[in-house]
């Protein structure tokens, strides 16, 4: 059951549990059971929003960062990603395979904010090499949802 | 001037769909749960591979038969989904949608007078089809009781010395009926007893919730008796590119490609290019939109079940086949007066047989969102009707 109420609520949070309940054919008490569960079992670990800030009249820049780093000794990757994810204005941190480290992802009002949070707070590091910056120019997809303007149901409206 | 016309199309009743659809046309911002298709694109790795091969020009006739590597996949699909095995160079024909599948088969089969049992309500082609090439149409009236099955008893009524063919649509539209293996059993018996030939249209084969599909012609000594029809349009959501495939014992394929070869030549051939990638990668899509249909399905019976609109389960298609008996009214009127009043399009049940009637055709390919306006309404007007409201 988990997996199948995994499927459909991380296309749509908002479900209804009861209407949820109904497409898995399952009773609605154990569906809100489950997902209680996996909040505990941070499973789950939030129910956010995908905006298009595009459409709104804020200004946003967000840029991906590419960090070259030297882990410590007894202080790996963990503590040195927990150093950086804990600025607010980072929105993600992962940790990758190949040639650089950490894949940074940072919010900032102006390409300036975001320009000076790099070279007054991550460059700086102790244990950063190098960093890359790339700024977000345009989004067309996110979270598996294209951004575009919604397609319409172009079917006939009646067909055997 | 003479009368332009043959006598025998013009006996023939335009589609009570067509009727249906136009009155809906007029209707501005009605919603509709009316379509025979999935609400899918089609997965785009296909639609890629159509792409491709018009990048590269593909853009000649193919064999009259189809692509061959077409009828190779049809052949391992059919293997690995149904256990049946046919001949990709013999047995097999690559066809404009099941459509024409379902004509040309008719059209080899049938001597004039022969006649052509027709389990109904049931898709609307079998019968104009019968009767164009030559053959008498009777219909089989399915019951709810049977859970719109076909059952022995109620095909043994109608065989005469003149049956050659049934026609077996399961899973059904609009019923979303299937059969399971013990009533295919008891057909396969009755077919075998009295020599008939089937014409088993399985395009929604895929489309089963809860047990998995099982093929006629899988069915011990059915093969030879059976022309399967089946397609890419409803498991594959490719209902615009036109393309369905026949199988059947190299005798009657042979006249069934003769036919093809005159009035077609080939079926699209980009359609063909697209659907070698449709059989060989797309066994995660389809699992994928049959779990999703399964869901919709679930949450249109629950909504029926809340507002007393008495409906057998339905286990296969994308179809919902309720009962609006009680409301003392025909199928077109409550159609009628639902579009009128509600702006909700569904389908009367008489637009597939006159044993349709007292019922109507709801798809459940929409989306959840869709389905939630529509069914809101059609609560509305099911309440007014019982005076809750």
């Amino acid at each position: 059951m988990r997996e199948k109420i995994l499927a459909v609520i991380e296309k749509n949070s908002r479900i209804d549990i009861r209407d949820l309940a109904i497409l898995l054919g399952e009773n609605e008490a154990a569906v809100a059971n489950e997902i209680a569960e996996m909040e505990k079992e941070h499973i789950i670990c939030g129910y956010h929003t995908l905006i298009n800030w595009e459409n709104t009249s804020d200004e946003k820049v967000v840029a991906l960062i590419e960090v070259r780093v030297t882990p410590q000794r007894g202080m790996g990757f963990d503590k040195l990603a927990e150093r950086i994810y804990q600025y607010s204005e980072v929105t993600a941190v992962y940790l990758m395979s190949g040639a650089y480290d950490f894949t940074v992802i940072l919010e900032g009002k102006t390409m300036r904010q975001v320009a000076q949070f790099v070279s007054d707070k991550l460059a700086p590091l102790d244990s950063v090499l190098s960093t890359a910056t790339h700024f977000v120019l345009k989004k067309y997809k996110d979270h598996g949802t294209v951004l575009c303007d919604e397609v319409q149901d172009e079917r006939m409206l009646i067909t055997p | 001037m003479r009368d332009p016309l043959s006598k025998k199309i013009v006996t023939i009743p335009p589609s009570g769909i067509r009727k249906f659809f136009d009155i809906v046309s007029e209707m501005k911002d009605a919603i509709s749960l009316g379509v025979g298709e999935p609400d899918f694109d089609t997965p785009w790795h296909i639609r890629e591979e159509g792409i491709y091969s018009l990048e590269r020009g593909r853009t000649f006739y193919t064999a009259n038969a189809g692509l061959r590597d077409l009828r190779v996949e049809i052949h391992n699909y059919l293997e690995r989904r149904c256990g049946i095995s046919y001949d990709p160079d013999k047995e097999i024909l690559v066809t404009v949608g099941g459509s024409e599948a379902i004509d040309i088969a008719m059209r080899a089969m049938l001597d004039p007078g022969d006649e052509v049992l027709v389990p109904q309500p049931s898709f609307v082609s079998y019968v104009p089809c019968a009767v164009l090439a030559g053959g008498v149409a009777v219909p089989v009236e399915l019951e709810e009781k049977d859970e719109f099955r076909l059952t022995a008893e109620k095909l043994k009524e109608k065989i005469t010395p003149r049956t050659k063919i049934l026609v077996l649509p399961f899973p059904g539209n609009p019923t979303g009926a299937v059969m399971r293996r013990e009533h295919l059993e008891e057909i396969a018996k009755v077919v075998e007893e009295n020599d008939l030939f089937v014409l088993s249209d399985e395009i929604y084969g895929e489309l089963t919730y809860g047990e998995e599909h099982v093929s006629f012609a899988s069915m011990p000594g059915m093969k030879e008796r059976t022309v399967l029809i089946n397609g890419f349009s409803k498991a594959f959501a490719m209902t615009g590119w036109r393309l369905g495939y026949a199988c059947a014992p190299q005798e009657i394929l042979k006249q069934m490609l003769k036919i093809h070869q005159f009035a077609i030549m080939c079926a699209p051939t980009t359609s063909q290019y697209a659907a070698v990638d449709a059989m060989r990668n797309s066994d995660e899509d389809v699992q994928h939109m049959r779990e999703s249909y399964d869901q919709r399905r679930r949450y249109l019976l629950h909504a029926f079940e809340e507002m007393g609109l008495q409906c057998f389960e339905p286990q296969g298609a994308f179809y919902a086949f309720p009962s609006i008996k009680r409301f003392g009214m025909t199928s077109d009127e409550f159609a009628n007066r639902l579009l009128q009043e509600e702006k909700v399009a569904v389908v009367p049940g008489t637009a597939f047989g006159d044993s349709g009637e007292g019922y109507l055709r709801i798809s459940y390919a929409y989306s959840l969102k869709s389905l939630k306006e529509a069914l809101g309404r059609i609560r509305r007007f099911v309440e007014r009707l019982d005076g809750k409201s």
